[in-house]
């Protein structure tokens, strides 16, 4: 595994407020349990260990068994939180994820961790940029990309109420804790910034950038609405649509292949309903070895990335 | 409480004769099923029905009213496959109207090809794949295991199931835990989709490879009474070995043309073979009740 991502004064590894919040909830709720592959160090949750060894059910390297066992447990009352590496967690298990915890309606928590392109020198293997496309077409399986730790504890809080199959996609790469405008609840996005020139839809560790693309393009005179899609399942149709009609262009910004992610969720509600002018900026396939932030740059996922995204939109913008 | 009475019906004198009558109504009821259908999978329900009807009509505990109660004893059917069997048990130990049988398959019927736990109550996860129903029943115990309730946790698996990855990963979990409130059945009829499961993927030694997972193994006669409850009916126990009970039967079990022939494992019966298939199965339930005597 690799090292851990450089940190710097303000940022902060969801990672922490997930193992944080998950041991809290144990705290209250003897129902509540881990499932994890080997992976308690990855997931951070060595403290939960320690303190409700118990409670931690460690599968070995077996992530169809994990996440299998994890529907089991919640058939037996408990409420699993089956934490792996996104990219082994959503790839090798997806059909227990559709049979055993979608398809079953069983009340289990995939907690996808360092997701994305964290593990970015590790390779494409590693890399998990896939996952928000096969999941987000599992009916009855909420899917979450938190952007901050904030965001990452509530949703994690709220999962935990829910009585619903969802995925948390964590991250590992260094995001700022933002300033929130609403409480969080799943399937509700949130409008970060407003403005009526051009839309930058984003999710997970991109809602950050889409704000400091808007700084930029506000100095230039474009004013653009930051949405966080933190919930792609259920997805917050209205606010899409919305943000489609009040500024007629569109980006999407996501740490995923640019097909069936947040763009392609985005695109299917706006072909339909509203068609506008789109830009979906993600990646395209199966990515080389490099730093995350590397990866991020090449594809144009960075703040200068969304603003030249929003810049060329803004031209293809009818009327 | 209704599940303690259950238990008490199961466990009293005359629970063989019950077995019997249970297991000799599924056969019929299922071959219905599957003959006015038009399909089905017959070798495997044939070959699994004693296995259903010794546990739910002589070993577990459950309240068919009450199908989510926590200390249930609980039922995972890993060869989701084998509906006829599980549906015509679930209908007899009172989950569901048996009149419902009649929709097998049907549009919108609650009577899915494959059980769906959402919908039909008695069912605990949805199977339909292999290698899905060990790895949840695993879960289902483990959770036993950290409550300490008491509940008891059965599995049946196909024998050709076994060759999917996934069983092994829990058979070598279940092991590592001493899940003694385990109990996996497999369905040894030697046969699977289309050949014998020796000449596909040889599963032999079968009864050394859960051993050396960890787990104590009976192997008995899947179609003997006695034996079958010998082999399931055990506490939970905490930290003992799971148990895995080998249980060789016989694809198409009661019906001639289907016995041991893979080319039975899913189809129905035209008119003529559903006849025969009926009078063949009146003939071995007159033959248990003279082996009874």
């Amino acid at each position: 595994m690799s090292a851990a991502p450089p940190s710097a004064p303000g940022l902060f590894d969801c990672r922490d407020a997930y193992a944080r919040t998950l041991e809290a909830l144990a705290a209250e709720d003897p129902r509540v349990v881990a499932v994890v592959n080997d992976s308690v160090g990855s997931s951070k949750l060595g403290k939960f260990r320690d303190r409700f060894p118990d409670r931690v059910i460690n599968v070995g390297i077996a992530e169809q068994n994990m996440v299998s066992v994890g529907a089991g447990l919640a058939n037996g009352g408990k409420i699993p939180f089956v934490s792996g590496a996104a990219c082994f967690l959503t790839a090798r298990a997806l059909e227990q994820i559709k049979v055993d915890v979608a398809y079953s309606a069983a009340n289990v928590k995939l907690c996808g961790i360092s997701s994305g392109v964290a593990y970015g020198e590790l390779g494409a293997t590693h890399h998990s940029i896939e996952d928000l496309a096969w999941l987000r077409t599992l009916r009855g399986l909420t899917v979450i990309v938190p952007s901050d730790p904030w965001e990452t504890a509530e949703a994690v809080k709220a999962a935990a109420a829910s009585g619903q199959p969802t995925f948390i996609r964590i991250s590992r790469m260094p995001v700022p804790e933002l300033e929130h405008r609403a409480p969080f609840q799943i399937g509700r996005a949130e409008i970060l910034r407003d403005g009526g020139d051009v839309a930058i839809i984003a999710a997970g560790t991109l809602v950050h950038r889409a704000l400091k693309a808007a700084d930029i393009l506000a100095a230039e005179g474009i004013e653009a609405r930051v949405v966080n899609m933190s919930t792609l399942s259920p997805l917050d149709e209205a606010a899409i649509v919305a943000a489609a009609t009040d500024c007629g262009a569109v980006v999407t910004a996501e740490e995923h292949v640019v097909r069936g992610g947040l763009g392609g969720a985005v695109a299917e509600v706006l072909a339909m309903r509203r068609p506008t002018p789109m830009r979906i900026v993600g990646f395209d396939g199966f990515q080389p070895t490099g730093s995350a932030e590397w990866l991020m740059e090449r594809a144009g996922l960075t703040a200068a990335g969304l603003a030249a995204a929003a810049r060329e939109v803004l031209s293809r913008k009818r009327g | 409480m209704k599940a303690l009475d259950a238990r008490r019906e199961n466990e009293g004198a005359g629970r063989i004769e019950r077995i019997r009558e249970r297991a000799n109504w599924m056969r019929r009821r299922s071959l219905q099923m599957i003959y006015e259908a038009g399909q089905g999978h017959p070798g495997g329900d044939l070959s699994a029905t004693d296995v259903l009807a010794t546990l739910y009509f002589g070993v577990m505990r459950y309240d068919a009213s009450a199908p989510a109660a926590p200390d249930r004893d609980r039922f995972v059917m890993s060869k989701g496959h084998c509906t006829g069997a599980l549906y015509t048990a679930l209908a007899g130990a009172g989950f569901f109207p048996e009149s419902e049988l009649s929709t097998y398959l049907r549009p919108n019927s609650r009577l899915n090809g494959h059980p769906n736990r959402t919908y039909l109550p008695g069912v605990e996860t949805n199977t339909g794949p292999l290698g899905h129903g060990l790895p949840v029943a695993v879960g289902i115990a483990i959770a036993e295991q950290i409550d300490r309730s008491g509940h008891r946790t059965f599995v049946l698996t196909g024998d050709g199931e076994l060759q999917e990855g996934s069983m092994w990963e829990a058979a070598m979990l279940a092991g590592h835990r001493q899940l003694g409130n385990l109990t996996a059945i497999v369905d040894r009829n030697r046969l699977q989709q289309g050949a014998r499961t020796e000449d596909t993927n040889a599963l032999e030694p079968l009864a050394d490879k859960w051993r050396a997972f960890g787990w104590e193994v009976v192997e008995i006669d899947g179609h003997d009474y006695v034996q079958l409850l010998s082999a399931l009916d055990r506490p939970a126990s905490p930290r003992v070995a799971p148990r895995c009970v080998i249980a060789n039967t016989i694809k198409g079990y009661g019906v001639s043309y289907m016995h041991d022939q893979a080319g039975w494992h899913h189809g129905a019966p035209n008119a003529a073979q559903y006849a025969q298939a009926l009078a063949e199965l009146a003939g071995i339930e007159e033959a248990g009740v003279e082996d009874q005597a």
